[in-house]
């Protein structure tokens, strides 16, 4: 048997895994770790694979992604804090056989853009919306979310979230899920390889839903580690989000086809 | 000879937008002028020319659909009124500094806060010194009349394409709401995609086969690129008051007193002129038609030519008036009249105040 | 009986030593390096290159998507 080097197995007809064109060149503007890099990326390996590449336009939010228009390779609008679906609505309307998505956060989507986002959704508009929850404001600091959970401290609650005062976390994926505007609605994560595989088939579905013009709209929360707001490793961060964000934002399904799970 | 109809306002600006080869209308309803959407809605322009036409569940959300449509080469339309342009106010600086065509309308009512639904002109400074957040300006368009309601669509959406700016069609209640015959102009068919994709290459409809994807943003955290970006908007503003000044002038060319209003203010303005010339009095009217860019050349020439005393007739507290100060520049006397809330002034009591405030001295 | 050998290439520049990619490894191949980058981050290489196999593991959880994926199958001459 022939002795191999590493050297012999680098070679172009080897290559199994290599970064899509569709994320440009610039070095990501996130944190050592960061959920945003990795669900960016699958969704452009999605677009490649549907090779809808010159069909796609994307609405990034105000938040830690507010600089995802430099990463995406497609047409990219900014949208104003909160308001990407009002955005991504008027595009699908004019065009309707473009594939229009928006990428927001939780402050984004859940707090100030609550109002575009319910209503996109009960209107049923024919989009996808990708929706990072890491229970923080990275950009701003690191203040409280809506998806803040009770007794997590933030800058904004330094002594832990008290729901007396700021009342519950909002678990505005299951509130959209009711909503017969809504078609697929699902919850999944990128901290682990078999996490982003599922994580990717749900975005890869998700499109299709639009491609297909399923009626409604396709909506994917994307639970992340924020270790620079929560104040830890990247790896420890996942671990903690595994520990206390997975049992209150739960993996998985929550709607399929138009018709909710059944638990 | 186009199509004759007696129309409301905000009916006529309704056809208007449908026959302006509109691709878009996202509005919201609010009173004096829910008729535009409500028309628009009964037409059923998807039908006529594939306009979609989407009641939004905000004012907020309606500008913003028309930055996301505007920023793909669309026509793109809303209306509001004063309470709901102060909530479209961030997203036409976002607009303006993304450079996006769009039109808004404006049907002015009494304020402040929720104030009432009677006429006003209230909202000049709001419109052309900016509501929004940041140096930019809006293309601010003041129609008189309902024929003017229905002139000034397509000449707007001109005016934003022309120059990658948002135009404004600043109305009243008054206008909104009255009847007047007005001349339909022939229907301009909506661009194709095809067009646009070729007529707009800034735009973001779908990154062009082999080519370099387009951003539309207003965010640059180099400052030293946002001043360029900055005096770029300048400069564009500079074409801008150079080359789209519109107002129209009526018995200035003997006048020894000049009476400037736009909008309703005006069509009472031209009431009290002629019981002024009646009375001896030679006095004008300066009607801007763009309160953004303001007619400055020519209130500096009726200076020049020893204009005595110019009197501003708006239904506010006094706003236009600081730009004919402007222009004056402490020359002559310049004075203000208004009746605010909702009340609008009689051409008499207008007249009343020329004498008093000016002429009396 | 085939085996299969894979390889990692990282971009050193842009790695930013989260150390995600370790424990995603099946077979322990990645560690972070004692020299540091442009940036001053310990970039992440391959301590133990015999044991990979190219599962593509690493990268497909990379958030900078730095690392690219070889695999060879061999066969038993």
């Amino acid at each position: 048997m022939a002795e191999i080097t590493v050297q012999d197995i680098i070679k172009p007809e080897n290559l199994v895994y290599k970064k899509t064109p569709l994320m440009t060149d610039k070095t990501l503007s996130y944190c050592p770790g960061c959920g945003h890099g990795t669900t960016h990326r699958i969704i452009m390996e999605v677009i490649e694979e549907l090779g809808k590449e010159n069909e796609t336009i994307g609405i990034a939010p105000v938040g830690c992604s507010v600089l995802a228009y430099e990463f995406m390779n497609v047409d990219m609008q900014e949208a104003a804090h909160g308001r990407a679906p009002a955005l991504a609505t008027a595009i699908k309307r004019l065009w309707p056989d473009k594939v229009v998505f928006t990428y927001q956060g939780d402050g984004d989507l859940a707090a100030i853009g609550t109002g575009e986002t319910i209503h996109a959704c009960n209107r049923g508009e024919q989009i996808v919306i990708v929706f990072i929850n890491n229970g923080i404001y990275g950009m701003t600091g690191g203040q409280m979310a809506p998806t803040t959970l009770v007794g997590m401290k933030t800058s904004t609650t330094p002594y832990g979230r008290d729901v007396a005062r700021m009342g519950n976390p909002l678990k505005i994926t299951e509130l959209v899920a009711e909503l017969p505007g809504t078609y697929y609605v699902t919850r999944q994560a990128v901290h682990t390889p078999s996490a982003v595989r599922k994580t990717k088939r749900a975005i890869k579905k998700a499109f299709e839903n639009q491609l297909n013009n399923k009626p409604g709209l396709s909506f994917i929360e994307v639970v992340s580690n924020c270790n620079s707001g929560w104040k830890m490793t990247p790896v420890d961060a996942n671990n903690w989000m595994v520990e206390n964000m997975f049992p209150f934002y739960p993996m998985g399904d929550i709607k399929v086809d138009g018709q909710l799970v059944k638990k | 000879m186009g199509e004759l109809r007696l129309m409301k306002g905000n009916e006529a600006l309704a056809e208007a937008a449908i026959r302006a080869g509109c691709d878009g209308y996202f509005g919201y309803p609010i009173t004096p002028q829910s008729e535009v959407i409500e028309y628009l809605t009964a037409e059923k322009p998807y039908e006529r020319t594939g306009m979609v036409v989407l009641q939004a569940e905000s004012e907020v959300a309606s500008i913003n659909m028309l930055y996301g449509g505007g920023a793909t080469g669309k026509k793109v339309m809303t209306s509001s009124s004063s309470p709901g342009i102060s909530l479209m106010q961030e997203g036409i600086s976002y607009i303006a500094g993304s450079e996006i065509p769009c039109v808004v309308v404006n049907v002015v009512r009494g304020g402040p806060g929720l104030g009432d639904i009677q006429p006003s002109q209230s909202d000049y400074f709001q419109a052309v010194k900016g509501g929004g957040h940041g140096d930019y300006r809006l293309i601010v368009l003041a129609p008189s009349s309902v024929q003017e309601m229905s002139d000034f669509v397509p000449l707007a959406f001109e005016l934003a394409f022309k120059y990658r700016n948002p135009a404004m069609i600043i109305s009243d209640g008054l206008i909104g709401q009255m009847m007047e015959k007005v001349e339909l102009f022939d229907p301009i068919p909506r661009m194709s995609n095809e067009e646009i994709k070729a007529k707009y290459p800034w735009a973001t409809n779908g990154k062009p086969v082999g080519g370099e994807r387009r951003i539309i943003t207003s965010l640059d955290l180099d400052p030293a690129r946002l001043e360029r970006h900055n005096l770029h908007l300048q400069e564009k503003y500079r074409q801008i008051e150079e080359n789209e000044v519109r107002v129209e002038m009526m018995d200035c060319d003997d006048a020894d007193y000049v009476i400037v209003a736009y909008g309703s203010s005006a069509r009472i303005a031209q009431k009290s002129i002629q019981l002024a010339r009646e009375e001896g009095i030679k006095v004008g009217l300066l009607r801007p038609v763009t309160l953004w860019p303001f007619p400055k050349k020519q209130i500096n020439k009726l200076v020049e030519k020893g204009v005595k005393g110019f009197l501003s007739v708006e239904m506010n507290a006094g706003q236009m008036v600081e730009d004919i100060k402007l222009a004056v520049s402490g020359r002559t006397q310049v004075e203000y009249f208004g009746r605010y809330g909702g009340i609008i002034p009689s051409p008499e009591e207008v007249l009343e105040a020329l004498k008093k405030q000016i002429i009396g001295g | 009986m085939a085996k299969i050998r894979g390889a990692i290439v990282v971009d050193v520049e842009k790695c930013k030593g989260c150390s995600v990619c370790i424990p995603a490894c099946p077979t322990d191949v990645i560690a972070l390096a004692n020299e540091v980058n442009g940036k001053g981050y310990h970039y992440a290489y391959m301590a133990n290159p015999e044991a990979c196999t190219g599962c593509t593991n690493c990268s497909v959880v990379c958030p900078d998507g730095v690392i690219t994926v070889y695999r060879v199958k061999l066969t038993e001459v």
